[in-house]
C-alpha cells in the first residue's frame, strides 16, 4: 500500500525551479533516502511533503488522501529538522510531550507515553534536563523521540545527522535504521551523504537539478546507475565515451570492448565501470593499453591511474592483486563486460 | 604590564567621573541638618524616609510610579504586535511605522514634548493625567520596539516550523513557543521604558506639569526655590531604582546582546 | 517558517492598533505643532488660528542667531569631547571579560536613564561652594577659599558631557565588539606600539562609526534642555531651553513651535547624514 504518492510535484522560487515535475510512490514501511548534492531540491521536496512549502504544481497524497493544500499542522507526520529545532525553553520531557499536550492528551496519558519514548531512545534519566545541557547525540535522540511521540504514519528527517561527528554519525545511522525497522514506520531522510543512504535505505532516490535521476535499492543504484549523473555521484566511477560499430559493438577509441553492446539505434553513449572492477594485466593480453601516470597507495588498497586515449581510468586493487608497475610504465587494462554499464542518457 | 596598568587607570578615571557627582549627592543626602554640605556632618536617613512620609514627595512618587508603570505597559502593548508583524510578514511599506516608532526617541525631546502640548491643548484634554501616560508610551515605544524586535529575530524559525509539524496552529505556536521565547525581551523593553519614564521631565512637564507633579518635576520645582535634602535622597533613590531595573534585565537577559554585541551567537 | 506577504485584511490586523496609535498620537501632534508654528500668539491663551510667517521671521534677529550659534557650538564641543573620551574607553571595555562588561553596562545604562533634573542637581552640588570640589581644592591648598564653580560655561559643558558620555559609549560598543581583535594584534606583530596600533588601525577601521557617532551625539546634545538652565547663565541657553522657555514661561506657543520645527529640520538633516554615511559603508 502506498504511504506517500507524489504526482508531478513542482516548486518554483521566482525563475528558479527547485523541484521539477517529481513523481514518486513510497510503500508503507519503507525507508527512503533522498540523496543528492546541495541545491538539488531534496530539502525543498521534503518541505513540500511536510506542507512547509506550497507546490507550484502537482499533487501530494498521504495514504491515498490528498493533502496538497492542507496546512502543516493538519498533516499526520513527524519531522526532525536539520537544526533539530528543540525548544530551548522546555526540558527534554516537555519537548517530547509538546505534540501530545497541544493535542489535548490527559496528563497521565502523555506522561506514560513520554516515559516510553525516553526508553525507546535511551534517555530515561535525562527527562528533567534542559535541552541545552545535552550532548549532540542526546539532542538528536530527543528530536527523534519528539517527532515520533504521536505515532505518526510518516517520519521525515532533514539531514538529521549532519551536525554529529563522523563516528557518532555512523552509530546513529545504524540506530535510526533499527528503530525504523522496530516501529515499521514509513521514513524519508534527506541526506547528501551516500554512505548514510547506503547504510539505512530500502529505497535511494538520487536527485539532481530538482529532478529524480533514479529511485532504486542501494545495490542497484551502485551496480546499475541509470545515468552518468548517478554513476558519478554514487561512489567513484570511470566514465568512458563509447561509440557503436556497425553491429552495435561498443568501441572505445576505436578498440572494440568484448561483450559490451549498445542498444539498437544508439550511436554514442558513455560507459561506467567501477574502479574495483577494472582489471590490470600484462599489455600483451589486454583490451586496452595505457601509461601509468600516478599510483596512490592507501595501505589496504592501491589506486592506479592509467591514461588511455586522453581518458584517465582508475583501477583499485588490493595489495595482493597488485601487479608491480611504476609511474610512466605501459600497462594493460581489461574491462569485464558484466561490470560495464552502458549509459545512454 | 604598563599597558594593562594604563588601561585600568583610564577606566578607573572614567568610572570616577561617572560616579563622583552621584557620590557627592549620596554624601549630601545623609547630612543630619538641612544643609548642603560635603563631606556630610553627622549621619541621618531622615531624608530618605521623608520621600515616603512628606505628603508632597510621596504624592509625586506615587504619580511617577503610576505613570511609569502604565506608560511602559502601553508601550509594550503597542510594540508587541508591531514587531510581531515585521517578523512574520514581508511588507516594505509598513516600515514607515517602524520609523514612526523610533522617531520620537531620536528627535530632541523638546520637540516631542511640544508636539504633545499642542495636541492635548488643541483637543482640550490639556492637564488630564492620562494624557501623560499616552505621551510617555509614545515617547518610549522605541525601547520595547527595539528589544522585542531583537527577541523575534533571535528565534530560530525552524522552531516555529517544528511546532507546526507537531500539530500546532498559528495561535498555539505563538502561545507555546514564541511568547515564552520573547518574554525576557518584553520584560527588558518594559524595564527600560519604566525607568526612563520615571526619570522623564520635559514631556511630563509640558503635558501635565501644572496639574500633577511627577518626581523629576517636583525636584526641578524644588531646585528653583533652593535646596532641600530630600532632593538628594530622591536622586539616590532613583539611581538605585535604575541600577536595580537594569540589573534585573542583565540577570535574566543578555545585556551585551541587547546592546548590539553578538556575543549570544558566538557561544 | 518563511516570512509571507500580507495578503488578506486579517493579516494586517496586528498592524492596525500600533499603526493607529502612532498616527493619532505622534503624526497628528507633530502636524499640529507644525500648524501652530504658523499661528498667531494669543496673550493669556495658547494661540489663535492664522497663517503668519512672523514666527519664522524672528529667526533673523541677532539674538536668535547667537542662541543658534551657541547651541551648535556647544553640541559640537560635547560630541567631540565625548567621542574622544569614549573611544579608548569602549575599546578597553570590549576587551574585558563578559562579567566586567555586564557590570559596566548596568552602570552606564543606569546613568543614561537618569533624569536631566537629577544630573543637573548632582553637578550643581558638586560645583557648589559648600559641598563641591571647591572644598577639596581649598583643602589641598589649590584654592584660597572654597568657591562655587557655577554657573558657567565649564559647568554646562561638564554636565552635558556627563549626560552624553554613556550614550556615546553605547553607540560605539557594538562596532568595537565586532571589531576583529586580531587587527590590533596584527599591528602589534608588525611593530606598532599599542597607542600607534590603536590610532593607525582601530580608528581608521571605525571611521564611519565614529562619524555617525559624532553626529548622533551632536543631535543628542542639541536636545539637552535643562542642564544649560541649571548650570549656566542665560547666555549659555540653547535652542532647546529657549523653546521650553517660550512655550511654558512666555506662553508663546507659535514661536516655540517654529523653533521646534527648525530644530527638527536640523536634526533630520543630521540623521539623514548618518544614514548616508551608513549607506556608503554598506556599499563599500
Amino acid at each position: 500500500m502506498s504511504a506517500l504518492t507524489l504526482e508531478g510535484v513542482t516548486k518554483r522560487f521566482g525563475s528558479l525551479v527547485a523541484v521539477d515535475d517529481v513523481s514518486l510512490t513510497v510503500l508503507k514501511g519503507t525507508f527512503v533516502c533522498l540523496l543528492g548534492p546541495s541545491g538539488c531540491g531534496k530539502t525543498t521536496l521534503l518541505r513540500l511533503i511536510a506542507g512547509l512549502e506550497a507546490p507550484s504544481a502537482g499533487r501530494i497524497l498521504l495514504a491515498g488522501a490528498e493533502v496538497t493544500g492542507l496546512p502543516t499542522h493538519k498533516r499526520d507526520f513527524g519531522m526532525v529538522f536539520q537544526s533539530l529545532a528543540l525548544f530551548p525553553h522546555l526540558s527534554v520531557r516537555d519537548n517530547i510531550a509538546y505534540p501530545l499536550r497541544i493535542r489535548g492528551a490527559a496528563k497521565a496519558e502523555w506522561e506514560s507515553r513520554v516515559g516510553e519514548l525516553l526508553d525507546l531512545v535511551h534517555l530515561q534519566d535525562h527527562g528533567e534536563r534542559p535541552v541545552s545541557r545535552l550532548s549532540g547525540g542526546q539532542r538528536q535522540r530527543v528530536a527523534i523521540a519528539r517527532a515520533l511521540a504521536v505515532s505518526p504514519r510518516l517520519f521525515l528527517l532533514d539531514e538529521p545527522l549532519s551536525a554529529l561527528d563522523a563516528k557518532l554519525r555512523e552509530a546513529m545511522q545504524v540506530e535510526l535504521r533499527q528503530l525504523q525497522q522496530k516501529l515499521g514506520i514509513t521514513t524519508i531522510v534527506v541526506t547528501h551523504d551516500q554512505r548514510e543512504a547506503m547504510t539505512m535505505a530500502d529505497l535511494v532516490v538520487v536527485m539532481g537539478d530538482g529532478r529524480i535521476h533514479q529511485a532504486a535499492a542501494p545495490v542497484e543504484i551502485y551496480r546499475k546507475p541509470a545515468d552518468a549523473f548517478v554513476a558519478d555521484f554514487i561512489g567513484s566511477t570511470n566514465l568512458l565515451d563509447i561509440a557503436a560499430s556497425g553491429s552495435s559493438q561498443a568501441l572505445f577509441d576505436g578498440v572494440p570492448l568484448p561483450g559490451v553492446i549498445l542498444p539498437a539505434g544508439v550511436q554514442r553513449a558513455r560507459l561506467s565501470i567501477r574502479p574495483e572492477d577494472v582489471r590490470l594485466t600484462d599489455p600483451a593480453n589486454a583490451t586496452l593499453t595505457g601509461r601509468v601516470t600516478f599510483l596512490r597507495d592507501l595501505g589496504g588498497t592501491v589506486e592506479t591511474f592509467v591514461e588511455a586515449a586522453d581518458t584517465t581510468i582508475v583501477a583499485v586493487s588490493t595489495r595482493r592483486e597488485q601487479t608491480q608497475v611504476a609511474a610512466g610504465e605501459q600497462i594493460g587494462i581489461r574491462l569485464p563486460a558484466e561490470a560495464c554499464v552502458v549509459l545512454t542518457r | 604590564m604598563t599597558v594593562t596598568w594604563l588601561r585600568r587607570c583610564y577606566m578607573a578615571l572614567v568610572a570616577f567621573f561617572l560616579a563622583a557627582p552621584l557620590a557627592v549627592v549620596a554624601g549630601v543626602s545623609v547630612n543630619e541638618k538641612k544643609t548642603l554640605l560635603f563631606p556630610p556632618r553627622g549621619f541621618s536617613l531622615e531624608w530618605y524616609t521623608a520621600i515616603f512620609t512628606e505628603p508632597e514627595w510621596r504624592g509625586a512618587l506615587i504619580a511617577s510610579l503610576g505613570l511609569a508603570a502604565l506608560s511602559a505597559a502601553l508601550a509594550v502593548i503597542v510594540a508587541l504586535p508591531l514587531s510581531w508583524f515585521f517578523w512574520r510578514r514581508v511588507a516594505p511599506w509598513a516600515r514607515v511605522f517602524q520609523v514612526l516608532g523610533v522617531a520620537p526617541f531620536m528627535l530632541p525631546p523638546v520637540i516631542t514634548a511640544l508636539g504633545f502640548l499642542s495636541f492635548w491643548a488643541t483637543g482640550g484634554f490639556y492637564g488630564a493625567p492620562w494624557t501623560a501616560v499616552i505621551s510617555h508610551a509614545i515617547f518610549f515605544v522605541t525601547l520595547p520596539l527595539v528589544t522585542i524586535s531583537l527577541g523575534f529575530s533571535s528565534i530560530d524559525r525552524s522552531l516555529v516550523e517544528a511546532a507546526a509539524t507537531m500539530g500546532a496552529d498559528d495561535r498555539t505556536v505563538f502561545r507555546t513557543v514564541v511568547a515564552p521565547l520573547i518574554a525576557p525581551y518584553m520584560v527588558s523593553g518594559f524595564a527600560f521604558a519604566f525607568v526612563l519614564s520615571l526619570n522623564e521631565y520635559i514631556v511630563a512637564y509640558m503635558t501635565v506639569g501644572f496639574t500633577m507633579e511627577t518626581l523629576p518635576v517636583k525636584i526641578f520645582n524644588a531646585l528653583r526655590y533652593g535646596y532641600t535634602p530630600t532632593m538628594a535622597s530622591v536622586s539616590i533613590f532613583f539611581v538605585a531604582i535604575a541600577v536595580l531595573a537594569v540589573g534585573l534585565v542583565a540577570r535574566y537577559g543578555d545585556l551585551p546582546k541587547l546592546m548590539g554585541a553578538w556575543t549570544g551567537e558566538e557561544r | 517558517m518563511r516570512r509571507e506577504p500580507a495578503r488578506t485584511f486579517s493579516d494586517l490586523l496586528p498592524l492596525l492598533f500600533p499603526a493607529a496609535v502612532l498616527v493619532v498620537f505622534f503624526v497628528i501632534p507633530f502636524g499640529i505643532m507644525v500648524a501652530v508654528s504658523f499661528f498667531r500668539r494669543q496673550q493669556g491663551g495658547f494661540y489663535t488660528v492664522d497663517f503668519v510667517v512672523a514666527n519664522y521671521e524672528r529667526f533673523l534677529t541677532p539674538f536668535f542667531g547667537s542662541v543658534l550659534g551657541f547651541s551648535l557650538f556647544l553640541a559640537m564641543a560635547v560630541a567631540v569631547c565625548c567621542v574622544v573620551v569614549a573611544l579608548p574607553f569602549t575599546s578597553f571595555l570590549s576587551g574585558c571579560s563578559r562579567r566586567v562588561q555586564v557590570v559596566w553596562l548596568v552602570g552606564i545604562l543606569a546613568i543614561l536613564s537618569l533624569s536631566e533634573v537629577i544630573i543637573g542637581f548632582a553637578w550643581s552640588t558638586l560645583f557648589s561652594r559648600t559641598a563641591g570640589i571647591g572644598n577639596l581644592l581649598a583643602a589641598l591648598g589649590l584654592m584660597e577659599a572654597p568657591k562655587a564653580l557655577l554657573p558657567g560655561f565649564g559647568a554646562v559643558l561638564t554636565g552635558m558631557i556627563y549626560q552624553a558620555l554613556p550614550f556615546t559609549i553605547l553607540l560605539l560598543y557594538p562596532s568595537l565588539m565586532r571589531l576583529d581583535p586580531s587587527l590590533l594584534e596584527a599591528a602589534r606583530t608588525l611593530g606598532a606600539s599599542p597607542l600607534r596600533g590603536f590610532v593607525s588601525v582601530v580608528v581608521p577601521a571605525l571611521r564611519h562609526t565614529i562619524a555617525a557617532t559624532l553626529i548622533m551625539v551632536f543631535v543628542f546634545a542639541l536636545g539637552s534642555y535643562l542642564l544649560p538652565q541649571i548650570l549656566g547663565r542665560p547666555q549659555h541657553w540653547t535652542l532647546s531651553v529657549l523653546i521650553t522657555d517660550q512655550a511654558i514661561y512666555q506662553s508663546n506657543m507659535p514661536f516655540a513651535a517654529a523653533m521646534a520645527v527648525f530644530l527638527v529640520l536640523i536634526s533630520l538633516a543630521l540623521v539623514g547624514l548618518v544614514l548616508l554615511v551608513g549607506g556608503r559603508r554598506e556599499a563599500a
